[in-house]
């Protein structure tokens, strides 16, 4: 049982980018590594970096399959990140979407699925962040790496989305790497809480 | 002074034209336009460079070697794709903001000209320069224009649309499919013009090579079967022009990973 866990994971190894020292960690399957740091420490760096948006080097594998055996496209479906400001280019929400979210929206405090008939420009920016999460979570990605999901949100909304996230990591044993300065929300949210400082990861507890 | 049917232009009467655009010069100095400095150099350099054209043309038609003929549209092409660089707003990096521009300059122009030359035109010698210098001059400027304005158009969108572009890659679409609309939108710029002055063709204006062909003495008729196939080769050349050099710098702004990259696009 040990053993299966163990391969259920996200692991980098000798990562570096910019810079930065050569970072090394994992996140186990289930888990949530909480990433905190100054604006401009470079956490969205590292979740870039993870995701293979910008020239990095070193070994990341997700569940034993490794970043480099496959195309940027493949291992970035496996990889979901969600950037801290979401971006819409179709006119309508349900232009985004391609498969059904209806579960996905309603916990997320969402009505009915008339919202994807919605225009994107009238969207507050906490209802973008809420659909955005929506949008990756309803391509099934196998990892999350989550830049300030909550950055926008009343505290109601807060909670929702930290339900979802936590259940679709512990439904689907997904590791997951959440950024945030609220560090109150990390000790709910993480099992593990690192601060980016000085151009390397230092363990926190 | 009468050669022929054509009408002779003595220096003098030239000069006459010459008098319009000082009038233009000095109205536009005066309302403070500054528009008289680029005004005037234009005129000059217009003056110079096709009054040395004419008589290299004299020349290559007199002596009518293939060679010479080959040295010319080289340095032709070579001019108008550094031509579709320098026109760029957001420029490719490295060598390859240069090669993409010739590349596409070669096939829309280069190929499309001796098609036209060997397949239709079909002179005794198809290269021969009264026919083939004419012909890659007009591809080449008119194509020039389209390939620039695509790739002007196509690295300015994915510039200005670099998050997007990066927000569709975090949701697992392939370059293409990141490119899609801009790569619609940047051939549309590009080919728009053109199909634009087909469909007017004749109606609002005539075209430059059949004015100058009646004017020369042909029969409208016959000038009008050269201006056809020439505004259609255009059309053609414009298209796969743009076509490639679109597709050739969207290669260029990804790596092999599969990541944008826009450090390869500088603003000049």
């Amino acid at each position: 049982m040990n053993r299966i866990l163990f391969f259920f994971v996200l692991k980098v190894d000798q990562l570096k980018f910019l810079d930065w020292h050569a970072l090394s960690f994992d996140v186990d399957s289930g888990h949530c590594l909480g990433l905190m740091g100054r604006s401009g420490s470079g956490k969205t760096l590292l979740l870039r970096a993870i995701a293979d948006l910008d020239v990095n080097e070193g070994k990341v594998s997700l569940n034993g399959q490794f970043r480099d055996d496959m195309s940027g496209r493949e291992w970035r479906k496996k990889v979901g990140l969600l950037a801290s400001e979401s971006k819409w280019w179709h006119e309508l929400v349900g232009q985004h979407f391609n498969s059904s979210a209806l579960n996905l929206l309603s916990d997320l405090g969402f009505s009915d699925e008339s919202v994807l008939s919605w225009k994107v420009s009238r969207l507050s920016s906490g209802e973008k962040q809420r659909l955005a999460l929506a949008r990756l979570l309803s391509r099934s990605p196998g990892a999350l790496l989550l830049d300030e999901p909550t950055a926008n949100l009343d505290s109601d909304s807060v909670s929702l989305v930290e339900n979802v996230i936590r259940r679709y990591s512990e439904e689907r044993s997904v590791p997951v790497i959440w950024v945030a300065h609220d560090e109150l929300q990390l000790n709910r949210v993480s099992d593990i809480k690192m601060s980016m400082n000085e151009k390397k990861l230092d363990q926190y507890i | 002074m009468i050669i022929g049917d054509i009408v002779s232009l003595p220096t003098e009467r030239i000069s006459l034209a010459c008098v319009l655009i000082m009038i233009l010069a000095l109205t536009t100095w005066r309302a403070d336009l500054r528009l008289a400095r680029p005004l005037l150099i234009a005129s000059l350099r217009l003056i110079i460079q096709l009054s040395l054209v004419g008589l290299i043309l004299e020349y290559v038609f007199e002596i009518n070697n293939f060679l010479l003929v080959t040295l010319i549209a080289l340095v032709m092409l070579l001019v108008a794709g550094r031509e579709v660089s320098v026109r760029q707003k957001y420029r490719v990096s490295g060598r390859w903001g240069y090669g993409i521009g010739t590349c596409s300059m070669f096939v829309s122009s280069f190929a499309v000209s001796i098609f036209g030359l060997a397949a239709i035109i079909r002179a005794e010698n198809w290269w021969d320069p009264r026919y083939s210098i004419p012909v890659l001059g007009m591809l080449l400027g008119n194509t020039m224009t389209a390939v620039a304005l695509s790739l002007d158009r196509f690295t300015t969108y994915v510039w200005e649309g670099r998050e997007i572009i990066e927000a569709k890659l975090m949701l697992g679409h392939s370059p293409q499919e990141a490119l899609k609309m801009i790569l619609r939108d940047s051939l549309r710029a590009g080919l728009m013009p053109v199909i634009n002055s087909m469909a007017i063709a004749g109606i609002v204006s005539l075209p430059g090579m059949m004015t100058g062909q009646i004017l020369a003495g042909n029969s409208p008729v016959d000038a009008v079967r050269y201006q056809i196939v020439i505004w259609l080769l255009i059309a053609a050349g414009c298209g796969f022009g743009s076509m490639l050099v679109v597709q050739m710098a969207s290669k260029r702004v990804f790596d092999e990973r599969e990541r944008l990259r826009t450090d390869r696009i500088y603003k000049v």
